[in-house]
């Protein structure tokens, strides 16, 4: 097991400056537009310090104080999912020639070495889905390219949102040991305590040269570990696994649309969501095409078109597409829920739908 | 075909107007060690491109072993088939696959095969059919049982009539209206299974059609005493990607463009039917 170092505040700026060195672009959650957004940095002084968010059912804000630490908060609108599968991008684009011949070219992106710092456990879960997704089975080329490269410095959660329930989905708040991240952080009211999960971690630690963490740091991170568990307030049903794929008919499909706008924002800050359309964008003169895929959610009326007719016509077949498919068919798909506790579909829904309510409601039987 | 994503060039080699609205495209990829190497089973489909529109799936209906053409016959109803219907012998599109998992020809090998498909007629169950015929001597009995709605639907009639003439085989064809001169059945196809006189210990049975049709043909079949894994279904879905990516495609925890599109009853039916799934 690897050794805990500990890393004043004051001398934070030397693990940028050593992500630097070894030729990573690093980005962190930074303050935009009232959200937290991974954007890039080079100072440690530009880390959220002093951040807080507040979050529950349709509400999210972020506020500040003195508070000495940069990761007082939980969460921003986005996990890992944007920088490995892009919101829109070309998978492949092809060009014809006066003979009508067509040659087709690939466009996958150039790997680059990125490292991201604040990455949460939940994040990291979101991340294996991800990657089991778009690794395994036929390969993307795309996601691939963007995943090889990346070095991920995570930070235990020590400030869980109102709306989190990773404990209920074994996911948080502090990173198991073997759930891929390079280093990993506890944040403490003066420094980091830090460990390795990786070579490349190991290589990046060993380079800072830094003390080991004291019996005291240990047990303030492992204190702190334990509250954040307590603190929640939002779990999911105990009998869901048995109970829910029951549930195809019941009343309360009817009720939730009755308050769902379809909007989609679930699945956009869902960090397991995968599901995409494929759009040609023809270039104006004629001689080229690109072939675009863009995220699509499950909510839109296109995702279950078929010639002549909806799969999925009602808000209420999609709500419960986009439930049953997060919590009782994925397990079919990937062997675990598609959920990860982090509570973003359940913030920033503007009519504040809780997945886990309706979980609850679900599976309480045939009464709602 | 290393990165399935990305389509390949092919040619058009043939195209044959079945119907007003149907046409057979016959293709070959340009270049040709791609073309050596790809192999396909019936009952699987490709992603065909037409440049500048977009991609369909549509299913392979060659037979797997005529190594010179892969063909599609394709019905026009839309924005890629429509415009894709233009395209001429000499032309190029793009061709990505094949995907999904087909018939179960290996599994109804010895077996009498029992075809049932609606609708319109249905292009993957053409696939095999033809593949049955040319390996005659590897299965017993054919059967094929098509419902259409009125008698005008019927395309390929030609066709079934000169199936009908071919030892060991019975075509069965019910017309909800039948016509003037409509030598077939009028009413709905699970009638045909009491003329068809069905081996039901020692048949495979291929449905491809409406899902309503394919429900309603198995849950006779089923209590007529056909055991429930010797009957297969072809599902269709909206698919982008064809590859077990995009999700378009998904009935619950299935994706039919890779779990599928053929599926054994057992393994479908807790979906089937199931509005909005
Ligand atoms: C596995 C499989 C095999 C198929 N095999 C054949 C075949 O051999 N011959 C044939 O004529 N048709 C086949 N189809 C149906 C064919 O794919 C659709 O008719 C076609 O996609 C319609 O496209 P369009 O752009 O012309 O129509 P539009 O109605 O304009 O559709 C727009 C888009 O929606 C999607 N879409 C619409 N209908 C379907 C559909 N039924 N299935 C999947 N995606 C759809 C496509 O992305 C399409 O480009 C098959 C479908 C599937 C799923
Ligand atoms: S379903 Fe909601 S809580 Fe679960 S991972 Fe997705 S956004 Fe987070
Ligand atoms: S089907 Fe809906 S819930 Fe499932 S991955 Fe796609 S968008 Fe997300
Ligand atoms: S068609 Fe994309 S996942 Fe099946």
């Amino acid at each position: 097991m690897s050794q805990h170092v500990f890393l004043s505040h004051r001398d934070s700026q030397r693990l940028f400056d050593a992500l630097d060195r070894a030729g990573y672009q690093a980005q962190a959650p930074q303050p935009k537009d009232g959200a937290l957004v991974f954007s890039p940095i080079r100072q440690a002084s530009d880390l959220p310090w002093g951040q807080h968010d507040t979050q529950r059912p349709g509400h999210y804000r972020l506020s500040q104080d003195d508070s000495p630490r940069a990761f007082a908060w939980a969460n921003g609108p986005q996990a890992l999912k944007p920088q490995l599968f892009a919101p829109s991008e070309p998978l492949w684009q092809v060009a014809r020639d006066a003979d009508g011949k067509l040659r087709f070219q690939a466009c996958a992106p150039k790997p680059q070495k990125r490292a991201l710092i604040g990455v949460r456990p939940c994040d990291l879960a979101a991340l294996a889905i991800h990657d089991a997704h778009f690794l395994g089975g036929e390969r993307d080329g795309h996601y691939a390219a963007r995943r090889e490269g990346l070095l991920l410095v995570a930070v235990n959660c020590s400030h869980p949102a109102q709306t989190c329930f990773c404990v209920s989905t074994g996911d948080g708040p502090a990173a198991k040991e073997d759930s891929g991240y390079d280093l990993l952080l506890d944040e403490l009211d003066d420094g980091f305590v830090i460990r390795a999960g990786s070579g490349a971690g190991e290589q990046l630690l060993a380079g800072l040269a830094l003390e080991a963490a004291t019996p005291g740091q240990l047990a303030s991170a492992k204190g702190q570990q334990h509250q954040a568990t307590q603190g929640q307030l939002r779990h999911l049903p105990d009998n869901m696994a048995s109970a829910l794929p029951n549930q195809m008919t019941h009343p309360q499909w009817d009720k939730v649309a009755e308050r769902c706008l379809a909007c989609g924002n679930c699945t956009a800050v869902c960090p397991t969501c995968f599901c995409h359309s494929e759009r040609e964008q023809p270039a104006l003169d004629g001689a080229s095409s690109e072939h675009l895929r863009e995220w699509d959610s499950c909510f839109s009326s296109g995702h279950s078109y078929l010639h002549g007719h909806l799969v999925r016509e009602s808000g209420a077949q999609r709500y419960r597409q986009w439930l049953m498919h997060k919590l009782a068919w994925w397990p079919e798909q990937f062997g675990r829920i598609g959920c990860v506790g982090c509570g973003r579909c359940i913030s920033w829904c503007p009519v504040g739908i809780d997945i886990s309510a309706e979980a609850h409601l679900l599976c309480q039987g045939g009464e709602a | 075909m290393s990165d399935l994503r990305q389509p390949h060039e092919a040619e058009i080699i043939e195209r044959v107007q079945e119907t007003p609205n149907i046409y057979t495209l016959r293709l070959r990829f340009t270049d040709p060690a791609v073309h050596q190497a790809y192999r396909f089973a019936p009952g699987q489909f490709n992603m065909l491109y037409l440049y500048g529109v977009g991609e369909v799936p549509i299913s392979i209906v060659s037979d797997p072993e005529d190594e010179h053409i892969v063909d599609h016959t394709i019905r026009a109803v839309g924005r890629v088939t429509d415009a894709m219907a233009r395209l001429q012998v000499g032309e190029r599109l793009g061709v990505r696959g094949p995907y999904g998992r087909g018939w179960p020809v290996e599994q109804a090998s010895g077996r009498d095969v029992v075809i049932v498909t609606g609708g319109l007629g249905c292009a993957p169950v053409v696939s095999v059919i033809h593949y049955v015929l040319k390996r005659r001597e590897q299965f017993g009995k054919l059967t094929i049982m098509q419902g259409v709605k009125h008698a005008d639907d019927l395309i390929w009639r030609e066709q079934y009539e000169a199936w009908s003439q071919l030892p060991n085989t019975q075509v069965l064809i019910a017309a909800d209206e039948g016509g003037t001169m409509w030598p077939w059945h009028v009413g709905h196809v699970p009638a045909l299974f009491d003329k068809a006189g069905l081996d039901k210990a020692n048949s495979t049975v291929m449905m491809c059609g409406p899902e309503g049709m394919m429900i309603a043909a198995g849950k006779t079949l089923l209590e007529q005493g056909m055991p429930a894994e010797d009957i297969y279904l072809s599902m269709e879905r909206n698919m982008q990607c064809g590859a077990g990516k995009c999700g378009h495609c998904q009935m619950g925890g299935q994706f039919v463009c890779k779990d599928g599109p053929v599926f054994s009853w057992p393994e479908i039916v807790a979906r089937l039917g199931v509005k909005g799934v």
